[in-house]
């Protein structure tokens, strides 16, 4: 199981990060993702295998001052 | 004003010293606030994608502003640190704000972790712009942490009391050579004027324009007042007399005896 942006996710060990992503429909091209506090940069998304107890964090801009 | 009074960031030439927040209000707004204000950079925040959505408040800004992500959510240097580079992975660029705070009624930044923070970032290639309160000690750490200007407090973030810390502001303009950016609490375009009359670069604004009951019109007001207060400090201002007057027209040549 794994952690998504605080919140569990089970069937998701082996799943690459993009795997994840498609699955929970997110749009690749506005999000970073940090993998267990560390960022990962887009063009490793297929190759980072996610594993029993990750913790997934998917942010996005928004207004701020 | 002169063309060649630009505010330089990291290298950059900037002609509006006017920085503006978009939060609290409606992103519908942000392109006209952002036009009347004639800013050239913005802050954005970094938070999480919680629904699947394709919204992107990019694409209400207009082409060539300079995105300044800030860190807010972080209460030390070392979630300021992984926002930032959050923020630089999502295309934001090299700039940062760092907002480091754990005090939640006051919104008081840490001055000892926006220290950290900045020196950690500024050695990856951040340009990085660190929100502080003011403490010229302070100051001196960031400058020497590689801080690319220093943004001391005016009063508590969202107040729009005004430059509260106007004395200890004008210590940091007296003897730090970075910019120093008045970011927090001004709430009317007279007191973004006051404060680059004082000889602060910039400033940054956003509930003052937020909460405005006509925010393009806010966002002008305030471009006006700073661009006066900059005009103003650079034309040198007149002598203050503490006690007596000194006559404006001749003593002399009374008709009346």
């Amino acid at each position: 199981m794994i952690t998504l942006n605080g919140r569990s996710v089970d069937d998701a060990d082996g799943l690459s990060l993009a795997e994840l992503l498609a699955r929970e429909n997110y749009v690749i091209s506005i999000i970073a993702v940090a993998c267990n506090e560390e960022v990962v940069p887009r063009a490793k998304y297929n190759c980072r295998r996610l594993a029993d107890g990750d913790v997934i964090d998917i942010v996005r801009m928004v207004a701020g001052g | 004003m002169s063309s060649n009074d630009s505010l330089i960031l990291g290298g950059r030439a900037f002609s509006s010293r006017f920085i503006l927040g978009s939060g609290k209000y409606s992103v519908d707004l942000i392109r006209s606030a952002i036009e009347h204000a004639g800013a050239q950079i913005i802050t954005l925040a970094v938070r999480r994608a919680n629904t699947n959505t394709a919204e992107n408040i990019l694409a209400h800004i207009p082409e060539g502003i300079t995105l300044l992500p800030n860190t807010s959510g972080a209460r030390n240097a070392e979630e300021a640190v992984r926002i930032a580079r959050l923020a630089r992975e999502l295309g934001c660029g090299d700039f940062v704000k760092i907002e480091v705070i754990r005090d939640m009624k006051y919104l008081l930044p840490d001055n000892a972790e926006t220290v950290k923070a900045t020196e950690i970032l500024a050695k990856e290639g951040f340009i990085v712009m660190p929100y502080m309160y003011p403490d010229l000690n302070t100051a001196r750490d960031l400058v020497n942490a590689g801080a690319a200007t220093i943004m001391p407090l005016g009063a508590p973030i969202g107040s729009n009391k005004g430059l509260c810390t106007r004395d200890f502001i004008q210590i940091l303009v007296d003897e730090i050579d970075l910019p120093i950016i008045v970011d927090a609490g001004i709430g009317r375009p007279s007191q973004a004027c006051e404060a680059m009359e004082m000889g602060v670069a910039a400033i940054m604004a956003n509930t003052a324009i937020a909460t405005a009951r006509d925010i393009p019109a806010m966002a002008c007001a305030f471009k006006k007042a700073i661009e006066a207060g900059r005009i103003a400090y650079l034309s040198g201002l007149g002598r203050v007399l503490d006690k007596g007057a000194d006559a404006s027209s001749p003593l002399t040549g009374f008709l009346s005896n």
